[in-house]
This record gives C-alpha cells, sequence and structure tokens, in this order.
C-alpha cells in the first residue's frame, strides 16, 4: 500500500511516498507565492519518481503551516504530531524532539510510544527560526550554505544584545563596521538562534536522547551551537526536512488501514 | 543612489517673541534616542528653540550636533545655558550635560507640559522601542512598561516598511488610508514575518496603500496590547516619531475607543523637553529657590 506525507512548509512543500517502512521517493519545491500549485508540483514530483500515479495511492495526509492548500489531501495532522511518529520511527530512544524551520521552531517531548507528552512553539518571532539565520546571511553578504561552515572556523563569539532579527540586522552591520572577522558574527548570529531554541526546549524539560529535525538541521553551524548550548549530543537524521513528511505519511498509512 | 524612502524630515523651531537675554535661568534638555535626537531650550521654562535630528553613530557627537542645531541663529550660545540634563539610550554620553535622567522620567514630564496636567496615560512611539506610561497631575511617574525587544510597534519596524513600499515615510499614515475597505492586519509580533505577508500580498496583486493599511492596524494592535496591560487612563497622549503617522494613531484610536490629544509641539521632543524642565528644577534646586 502506498500513501503520501505532504509538508507545506513556509519556504519548501515537501512530498513523501511511503509503501510500508519503505520511502519510495520524495521531492521538495519552493512555496513561492502560489502554494497550492507548489503542492501540485510537489505531489507530481514525488509521484512520478516513485514511478506512481494518483489512482495509486491509498491516502494522503497533509501538515504544516500551509496545509490547507494541499486540497487533494484527504486529512491533515499537526507538526507536532508528525514530528513524533517520525522520530519514533527513526529513533526510539528519543524523547526530545527539536524542529526548526524557516518561520517556525519547536520542542516536543514523547514517550516510548512516540507520543506526545507535553511541546512548546515559536511561530510569532523570527529570532527563533531559520529566517533569523537567512536575514543575517543578507545582511552578511554571506551565502546562505556558507554560513555553518563559515561558522565552525571561529572559535569566539562575539556577544550580540538584540534578540529581533530588524535590530539584530543593524547591530551585525555595526560589528563589521568594528572590523570583527565575519566568521565570528556568524558564529554569535548561531549562538543567538541557538539560545532562543535551547531555552524553548528547556521549558517543556530536556530528557535524552535529544533529536534535531527541519531544514535548519543542516546547518552545522546552528547544530554546533545547540550542541554547545544544551550540553547535549543530538541525533539528526539524513533528510531533517523530511522528517515532518514523513511522520505525516506514517499518518496516511493509520488512516488508510482504518478505511 | 537609491532613494531612502525611511529618511524623516530634520526639523528645528526658535521662538520668535522670547529673548533668552531677559531670562533668569535659561536650561537644556538633551535626548539622544537610539533613532533621532532632541534638544530643547527653555528661558524660564519657556519654549524658547529645538531642534530634531537623525542620531549619528557618535553619541557626543549627535548630541553636541543638534545642540548646535537648536541654537542656531539665536544668539544664543551653550555657555550662556545654565544647566543641561541628558536623556535617552545616549543620555551619559551627552557631553555638556550635568546629569542623567531616564527617558521614562524625562518623557511624562515633557507630555505633562506639552498637553497640560490632565494627561495621565503616554504612549511614547519611539525608533526601537515604545513605552506605555502613567503618571500623575505633575507629570511624576506612577507605572510603565516598556517593549526595546522588538521592532514590531516601533518606528524601525515602519522603516522597513516605508523601504519595502518605497513610500516616503511622512506619506504613510495618508496613504495608508486610501482603501476602500480596512483589510486584516497582517502579522503583529514579528516584523520580518510581516514583511514577508506583504511581500506575498503584493505579488497577489494588492495596492501598496492597501499593504500599508494593513500594516499600520497591525502596529496598533502591538502597542494596544502593551496599553492594555497597563490599563489607560484618560486623557490619553501619544509622542514620539510615531505620532506623525495619522494611520497608526488613529488606528489605535478606534481600538481603544479613546481619542488622543492634540500635540501642539513636535511630538518627537517630549523627552528632552522634560529633561530641561528637570534641569530648570536643579538650578532652582542650587540658587536655593526651591
Amino acid at each position: 500500500m502506498n500513501v503520501v506525507g505532504i509538508d507545506c512548509g513556509a519556504k519548501f512543500v515537501k512530498a513523501l511516498v511511503l509503501e510500508g517502512d519503505k520511502v519510495k521517493a520524495k521531492s521538495s519545491v519552493l512555496s513561492g507565492f502560489d502554494q497550492k500549485a507548489a503542492a501540485e508540483e510537489a505531489l507530481d514530483k514525488a509521484l512520478k519518481a516513485a514511478g506512481l500515479k494518483k489512482e495509486d495511492i491509498a491516502h494522503i495526509t497533509a501538515t504544516g503551516a500551509g496545509k490547507e492548500e494541499a486540497t487533494f489531501a484527504r486529512s491533515t495532522i499537526t507538526e507536532v504530531g508528525a514530528d513524533a511518529k517520525a522520530v519514533n520511527f527513526l529513533f526510539p530512544s528519543v524523547r526530545t524532539v527539536i524542529d526548526v524551520g524557516a518561520e517556525e521552531g519547536r520542542a516536543i517531548k514523547i514517550n516510548e510510544a512516540g507520543k506526545v507528552v507535553d511541546f512548546a512553539i515559536n511561530e510569532k518571532c523570527a529570532a527563533g527560526a531559520g529566517t533569523f539565520t537567512e536575514t543575517m546571511a543578507r545582511a552578511l553578504e554571506v551565502r546562505l550554505e556558507e554560513m555553518g561552515p563559515m561558522s565552525l572556523k571561529s572559535q569566539k563569539s562575539v556577544p550580540m544584545n538584540a534578540q529581533c532579527a530588524v535590530f539584530a540586522e543593524s547591530e551585525v552591520i555595526s560589528l563589521i563596521h568594528a572590523k570583527h572577522a565575519k566568521k565570528d558574527i556568524v558564529r554569535a548570529v548561531h549562538d543567538a538562534i541557538a539560545d532562543r531554541i535551547a531555552s524553548m526546549t528547556r521549558k517543556i524539560g530536556i530528557e535524552k536522547d535529544v533529536a534535531l529535525v527541519g531544514g535548519v538541521a543542516r546547518n552545522v553551524g546552528f547544530v554546533d551551537s545547540l550542541k554547545r548550548d544544551l550540553k547535549q549530543e543530538l541525533i539528526i537524521p539524513e533528510d531533517p526536512e523530511y522528517s515532518c513528511a514523513l511522520g505525516t505519511a506514517f499518518a496516511a498509512q493509520e488512516k488508510a488501514k482504518r478505511g | 543612489m537609491e532613494k531612502e524612502y525611511w529618511r524623516w524630515p530634520e526639523s528645528r523651531w526658535s521662538s520668535s517673541d522670547l529673548d533668552w537675554k531677559d531670562g533668569d535661568i535659561i536650561s537644556a534638555g538633551v535626548d539622544v534616542g537610539s533613532v533621532s535626537s532632541q534638544a530643547v531650550v527653555l528661558v524660564d521654562g519657556e519654549l524658547f528653540c529645538y531642534s530634531n535630528y537623525r542620531t549619528g553613530s557618535d553619541s557626543p557627537e549627535s548630541a553636541q550636533k543638534v545642540m548646535d542645531k537648536a541654537l542656531e541663529g539665536t544668539g544664543l550660545t551653550l555657555d550662556k545655558i545654565h544647566y543641561t540634563v541628558g536623556t535617552g539610550y545616549g543620555r551619559v554620553n551627552v557631553p555638556f550635560a550635568k546629569r542623567a535622567i531616564t527617558e521614562i522620567a524625562c518623557h511624562a514630564r515633557g507630555a505633562n507640559f506639552m498637553y497640560g496636567p490632565t494627561v495621565r496615560t503616554i504612549l511614547d512611539m519611539g525608533g526601537q522601542d515604545c513605552k506605555a506610561i502613567h503618571c500623575d497631575d505633575k507629570g511624576k511617574v506612577t507605572n510603565f512598561l516598556i517593549n526595546d525587544k522588538c521592532a514590531a510597534g516601533t518606528g524601525r519596524g515602519m522603516e522597513v516598511f516605508a523601504d519595502l513600499l518605497s513610500v516616503p515615510i511622512e506619506d504613510m499614515g495618508r496613504l495608508s488610508f486610501e482603501v476602500d475597505e480596512e483589510p486584516e492586519a497582517v502579522s503583529s509580533t514579528c516584523v520580518i514575518f510581516a514583511k514577508s505577508e506583504a511581500v506575498g500580498l503584493l505579488r497577489k496583486g494588492w495596492p501598496k496603500e492597501k499593504v500599508l493599511a494593513a500594516y499600520s492596524s497591525a502596529m496598533a494592535h502591538r502597542v494596544v496590547e502593551l496599553l492594555e496591560r497597563i490599563k489607560v487612563e484618560k486623557d490619553f497622549a501619544v509622542t514620539g516619531g510615531i505620532a506623525k503617522n495619522e494611520g497608526v494613531v488613529k488606528r489605535i484610536e478606534t481600538e481603544l475607543k479613546i481619542k488622543a490629544l492634540e500635540p501642539k509641539h513636535d511630538t518627537q521632543i517630549a523627552g528632552a523637553l522634560g529633561a530641561a524642565l528637570f534641569a530648570k528644577a536643579l538650578v532652582e534646586k542650587e540658587k536655593g529657590l526651591r
């Protein structure tokens, strides 16, 4: 039985085709300004890669901030629920899941069955989401993909006072003018966002093991900062940005089995 | 060069009928804010001159410049001023000030002078922060709340939108009313999110006036939240740069169902004016008059 999980995030729509425990195909499309079209494109791409047609799919479930845009989906699930399912399948020992996306950050506490025990979300402020790093990359004139590796070259953090991304942008520019090395400023940027994510996670209590998912988990600089802040190793899946879509596909499977 | 839409008009003013030579006490206040700086000079407690300029990267230099601008053409020089009080975020960096007093205290004192003793609640919408202040009939602070952590609800947020929409900042208020009906507000909690929402709406074909209306009401929501936490007591006054933006002020009034008092002077001078009034009181104390 084939099912699809589709995650309509603020920046990318991710679709994933699942058969049993096996991921058959996945695709990612920029959300852009017409997320409905992006969702359809993501679905088409994933189906094509799996060599399947829409009729072959038993159930489609959607998640993400724009889940209503995936009009072809038959059910929806929260991102928190999807993250819990995916991480529990990938790493059964994990009790704390941290998911950092473009415009949202989440910390989720789960039990051994993968049930959500508690969670905290930031969706109100860019300072605790991927957009923060992106905004700072623009101010620093560094490509987003370079931010992580550049950060790892730094040995010291420059203190940053601003929390707000708008204020931090001005502060970053002042730091450049004050002749601080770019790599040190980049590390400070990652320390700043890691600090916000860590304090959100501490609110629900940290229990081992800890997993990090979401697109921002690709940023090695952020990962390093978060590890230092939490004094904790982090388990990161191979494709961290697809975790939510994977969990959503598991939800689709359950729905299909129930009929 | 690219046009700088965020750049607001700087200004200066001096009294045409007051002569500083007739005054017993000449006092001054300098408010070095994160975005703008003001200098106010009082002759025996009456407004003699003031100026309002953008703060540069160097606070002492900005303080000196704004004072020079205030005094320009008046014949009065710095050495004739008996006492200067510094206030604002750069208050300890006013080289010619004898004392520094917090901007909360100065604002309340200045608003009391500007709007009269009936003012109980002051909303100061500054460049990088927003304050809600309660005061008594003497302009003494009884309670306050401040947001200085987040750009939403501050002048900086409005500047971001001026640039995004290519609208000069002083036209934003007027343009925000040029809509057929009031649109739903964009994010009131984060300027970055509001900006990305606005970009989406522009691509959808929204005219900039409508986007501006959506942002102005987001900004109003944000500060009304702050005001509701402290509770608004009449009379109510708005100071700071955003007080000049009727698009935001009118939407705040609508949400609160309270009208703000009409300003008589440049709304940005409240802090410096309060500082100058404190300076006058300090001279009187030194002279044993109080």
